[in-house]
């Protein structure tokens, strides 16, 4: 077993008289795609947006590569190699996928733009990912379909050497052919060796690449377990109950 | 998805590819320039036919004068317009500016590039307060520059005094608008400028294909490219030509206007194109909250802009100071702002923000100093004349509303 990558030791946050997130622990490792489940307002957003250092926790201890960090803003989390993508995807329609990819990190010469550099770049990075369903990288991304859509907000998140990619809810507003697509590369991802952290509603999609389920329910860690351990009766149970039926290999 | 299915790259890409492409463009709402285009030659040949005076080289010497001021209070437009924003005040900014120099010039001594420096200052500042307050405050660019449309029509009557003009004889502020290139001067600017956009076509496609990148179609650039060597050639052998009254006046050579404001386009759209700065106008005018997650910060873009706007307005002010000799009340007063944001949208520029050129800001105001000059020569009074020109941005806004529309369902 390998030590995670990502651990949150735990982490409490409240808004106001509204306790979020009670002493959650959450785990994430390298080669592996960990699904963060849970009912509407379990907290997911909000630990995200921890890591992703909008918002700091009260209390509570975040480790990455076994050393304690400390998040305070998203320049932070991005310094660490933790990318996030967000479920609208945050793409500007006007621009073509190479300049999405760049945005707000520009390859530069001096002042001016290296456009060669980024496009070979981009072009690499797609291919590493094995996306093919993109033809033209200078084509605007207002022209691109959904999956493709998130395909290069993913390919955005990974052109960094980052280490940690966290989706939200990358499949929600795909049709049935482009979730494949999308669940494809989430798994290739982590084949890479990166920490891929899935949120979704959809167990069908959660079971099919996730490795590990950390389920929240009402602000709690209700369990941390292996996909290969648990069913989806079981994981449905932890999601609506905070509790399960006994099943083996409970990693916390 | 049809629309925007490209050549495989196995098959190596030909003319009549790279054509159905653009139409596929086309179709899917990216016109580019091609409205402009198309109306100023429609435009062009009307006038034309019907008025033999149109297509003098003296008329079109008297053109190209008549449409700087617009032109440029256009292309400092163009940055606020690819925000989403507007600015009104940019006329009376033009004109307030226009007045701070004439009356340096003219009533305190100071030197001439001095004075250009200063009223670029003022300018740059008014522009400044402009952008603070819709990009901190976020006050709506419209109420912003409505207010300062007004204050700013103040300011220009307290400068000139009531119903006064301010006149200027200084003779470099004059010459702008005013003199000529000679004849050998000409040929140098031309041979050098197409010689220059030649050479960084060349160096462009030569770094892509050293990057190992697809590069554009060669045979596609080089048939661009000399159609409009032809097409400036014979606007340039126009203004070669003898366009005075020979005996006694002799009139020729390229308008100081006309490479005035190459320089500009070329600047503007450098930084519009190869800077992150440019960049990032666009992406907050695209998508301000995706830009502000990539890091970057949308309330400097947004302030900048402005800043840009307002300091080349008054540039704008200085042509029309030299244009008309003096700086009166009603100095980018009147149509000019409306005819400016009309020719941004008419060349092509969005008012919803993310898409627009520097060129578009040429090609729209040379439209509408087309619609005032061809009408004014076939003795047509003001009213048709804005009723012409109303029609003609209402058909641009309409097609640009028309082409997000065919974006959107593709």
């Amino acid at each position: 077993m390998t030590d995670p990558i990502l651990s949150l030791k735990g982490i409490n946050k409240s808004f106001g008289p509204v306790h979020v997130l009670r002493g959650v622990d959450f785990d994430a490792y390298p080669g592996e795609v960990t699904a963060l489940v849970g009912d509407n307002g379990a907290g997911k957003s909000t630990l995200i947006k921890c890591i992703a250092g909008i918002y700091t926790p009260e209390s509570g201890d975040i480790f990455f590569n076994n050393e304690k960090v400390s998040i305070h803003g998203p320049r932070d989390s991005t310094a660490l190699g933790i990318e996030i993508v967000y479920q609208d995807l945050a793409l500007c329609d006007n621009l073509d996928i190479v300049h999405n990819m760049f945005l707000g990190r520009e390859v530069k010469n001096g002042y001016i733009l290296n456009e060669a550099n980024m496009e070979a770049l981009a072009r690499q990075t797609l291919d590493g990912l094995s996306v093919r369903t993109v033809k033209s990288i200078r084509q605007t991304v207002a022209s691109l379909s959904g999956g493709q859509r998130q395909t290069v907000a993913i390919a955005r998140a990974v052109l960094w050497n980052s280490k940690v990619v966290i989706l939200d809810e990358p499949t929600a507003a795909l049709g049935v052919a482009q979730t494949e697509q999308v669940l494809n590369l989430v798994r290739r991802l982590a084949d890479k060796g990166l920490a891929v952290i899935l949120i979704s509603h959809n167990l069908n999609d959660v079971f099919q690449v996730a490795d590990n389920i950390s389920a929240l329910y009402l602000g709690q860690m209700a369990g941390q377990v292996k996909k290969k351990e648990v069913t989806t009766s079981q994981v449905i149970e932890l999601i609506t109950t905070g509790k399960s039926t006994p099943f083996t290999g409970v990693r916390s | 998805m049809s629309a925007t299915t490209e050549v495989p790259a196995t098959q190596g890409p030909n003319l009549k590819m790279a054509f159905n492409d653009y139409i596929s463009r086309v179709k899917s709402g990216d016109i580019g320039a091609l409205p402009a285009v198309l109306g100023l030659v429609a435009l062009c040949g009307i006038f034309a036919a019907i008025s033999e005076f149109f297509f003098t080289p003296r008329n079109f010497a008297n053109l190209l004068t008549q449409a700087a001021p617009v032109i440029v209070i256009a292309m400092g437009l163009v940055f606020v317009l690819l925000l989403g924003e507007i600015d009104l005040s940019a006329g009376y900014a033009a004109g307030v500016t226009g007045a701070v120099l004439v009356l340096l010039i003219s009533n305190h001594n100071v030197p001439w590039y001095l004075a250009i420096l200063v009223s670029v200052a003022v300018g740059m500042g008014f522009g400044l307060v402009l952008g603070t307050l819709v990009a901190r405050l976020g006050i709506p660019s419209f109420v912003v520059t409505l207010a300062a449309f007004l204050a700013f029509q103040g300011i220009l009557l307290l400068l000139a005094g009531e119903g006064g003009t301010i006149s200027i004889s200084n003779k470099y502020i004059l010459a702008v608008e005013n003199n000529n290139l000679s004849v050998a001067q000409s040929w140098m600017f031309y041979i050098g400028a197409m010689g220059l956009y030649v050479l960084s076509g060349l160096n462009r496609i030569n770094g892509r294909r050293k990057a190992g990148l697809k590069t554009e179609l060669i045979k596609l650039w080089a048939l661009k490219t000399i159609g409009l060597l032809v097409i400036t050639f014979v606007g340039f052998l126009s203004l070669v030509a003898e366009r005075g009254d020979p005996p006694r006046i002799s009139t020729k050579g390229i308008p100081l206007i006309v490479p005035v404001i190459l320089i500009m386009l070329v600047v503007g759209t450098f930084v519009l194109n190869r800077t992150a700065f440019g960049r990032h106008i666009y992406a907050v005018g695209g998508n301000a909250e995706a830009a502000r997650r990539a890091g970057i910060n949308v309330k400097r873009v947004r302030t900048a802009a402005f800043v840009i706007c307002s300091g080349i307005a008054s540039i704008a002010g200085l042509l029309f100071a030299s244009r008309a000799n003096s700086i009166s009340p009603t100095t980018g007063g009147s149509s000019t702002l409306l005819y400016a944001v009309g020719a941004a949208v008419i060349g092509g520029t969005s008012l919803f923000g993310g898409k627009g050129k520097m060129r578009d800001a040429i090609l729209g105001g040379l439209v509408v100093a087309v619609i005032d000059n061809g009408m004014g020569l076939l003795g047509y009074g003001a009213g048709i004349q804005y009723l012409v020109t109303g029609g003609v941005l209402l058909v641009s806004a309409g097609v640009d509303a028309f082409s997000r529309k065919g974006a959107n369902a593709s």
